[in-house]
């Protein structure tokens, strides 16, 4: 690292603070545009939001860890050794987040059946004899 | 033969890498072992993230970000997401004036490496006075606690039938109206008959005609973003309180006698950027989903 002249560091410094601090602004605005924030009554599917914080955000992560923690000048042992704990880490984060929403479409299907009504005499010895 | 010669030095090249008095990995032990501690504590983090995600998305309503954390220093309201930005602004530019300091670490300036990491102990300082402010708000004026969250959701469009302070609406008053996913706060205030502090729960009706009350929201809210950002705000407190260890060392000379770069400069500083990154992955779960 000690090869690496002020000015150049410099560079990478402002270019790193300008990135993230444009990157954390268009996360925010997306945030609240979609959610009619910015334009009365505007509204941006889930499907499309989500996908655009995570992503925005994953390529913060991404840079911080090899810009700023030096990982892109790391050993290729180190850097795996570090890296892919973590991306299975963040798959785990994702993948219960998905457990959670199925948890909520299980608890509304037995709510929406226990709302149904039971059918009545007239039903009931065809479904018996369909046995 | 020539390539079994080849393959043969390699791997006794490889097994003396790993025999011992070698950095296999390029990296001396402290620093190993700090990237190594900051992958646990990711685990930590990621356990917390793991317990909120599943939880807020099995519920049918959570409380909207966006209606929650609208308010800014000095009494104003509804500007939803902006305090919060601003605070990631603040650890953002600490992480980069933290880069700087290892920079002029690498280049020996003992003075540029205290310049630089006196401004990320600003920064930190900074941080935490603001999430300082934004759990005061939350607890004292909000009475959000880790067991009662205030902050409900409307899973219909309806109309309120009483006002905010729970009383029925006057003959002529304009009833508020509300849609689905529209969050709301129930205030607490003191009641004239009893004269102690209670919460209104405002009664209101439906678009399909029922009758219903302000409900609190669900408990999780408040005891998983207490526990997070306070696990969190520890993390930037001991980061401060190491941050200014380190300063005070590299101030006197110590690090310039080793050596070594500032290596100590550079491990705080992998810490540091570890407390910036759980940030960004809190700001976006928290605060943005």
């Amino acid at each position: 690292m000690a090869n690496i002249d002020t000015a150049a560091g410099k560079k990478v410094v402002i270019k790193g603070m300008i990135l993230l601090g444009a990157i954390t602004i268009l996360e925010v605005l997306i945030a609240l545009l979609g959610n009619g924030h910015i334009i009365d009554g505007f509204h941006l599917p889930k499907l499309l939001m989500y996908p655009l914080m995570i992503g925005l955000s994953l390529y913060k992560a991404y840079f911080i860890v090899f810009e700023f923690m030096h990982m892109k000048y790391e050993l290729p042992g180190l850097v795996r050794s570090v890296l892919l704990p973590t991306a299975l880490l963040i798959w785990a984060v994702i993948a219960f987040f998905s457990e959670g929403n199925y948890w909520k479409h299980n608890r509304k299907q037995i709510q929406d059946w226990n709302k149904e009504q039971v059918s009545t005499k007239e039903n009931k010895p065809a479904a018996e004899t369909g046995k | 033969m020539a390539t079994d010669a080849i393959m043969s030095h390699e791997v006794q090249d490889e097994n003396e890498l790993w025999a011992g008095g070698k950095e296999p990995f390029g990296a001396s032990y402290g620093k190993l072992m700090m990237w190594y501690f900051l992958l646990s504590d990711a685990f930590t983090f990621a356990g917390f993230l793991i317990s909120y995600g599943t939880l807020r998305f099995s519920m049918p309503t959570w409380p909207l970000p966006d209606f929650v954390f609208s308010s800014l220093p000095g009494g104003i309201h509804h500007a939803p997401l902006i305090f919060v930005t601003f605070m990631t602004f603040v650890l953002i530019m600490s992480s980069v004036t933290m880069v700087r300091a290892v920079q002029e670490g690498h280049n020996g300036n003992r003075m540029g490496v205290v310049k630089w990491m006196g401004w990320t102990i600003v920064g930190g300082a900074m941080f935490l006075s603001c999430q300082a402010w934004e759990w005061t708000t939350l607890i004292g004026t909000e009475h959000m606690s880790v067991i009662t969250n205030p902050f409900g959701t409307h899973v219909t469009d309806g109309v309120y039938l009483e006002d905010e302070h729970g009383h029925p609406y006057a003959a002529g008053e304009k009833a508020e109206t509300f849609t689905a996913h529209h969050t709301y706060l129930i205030e607490k205030e003191k009641d004239e008959a009893t004269g102690k502090e209670e919460w209104i729960h405002r009664k209101f009706k439906t678009k399909d005609g029922e009758i219903g009350q302000q409900e609190f929201g669900p408990k999780a809210f408040g005891a998983l973003f207490f526990f997070i950002t306070g696990f969190h705000g520890f993390h930037v407190f001991s980061g401060v309180l190491f941050l200014t260890i380190i300063l005070v060392n590299a101030a006197s000379g110590l690090y310039q006698n080793r050596g070594n770069h500032y290596e100590m400069v550079e491990k705080i500083g992998l810490y540091w950027h570890f407390v910036d990154l759980v940030w960004v992955f809190v700001f976006l779960v928290y605060y943005l989903l």
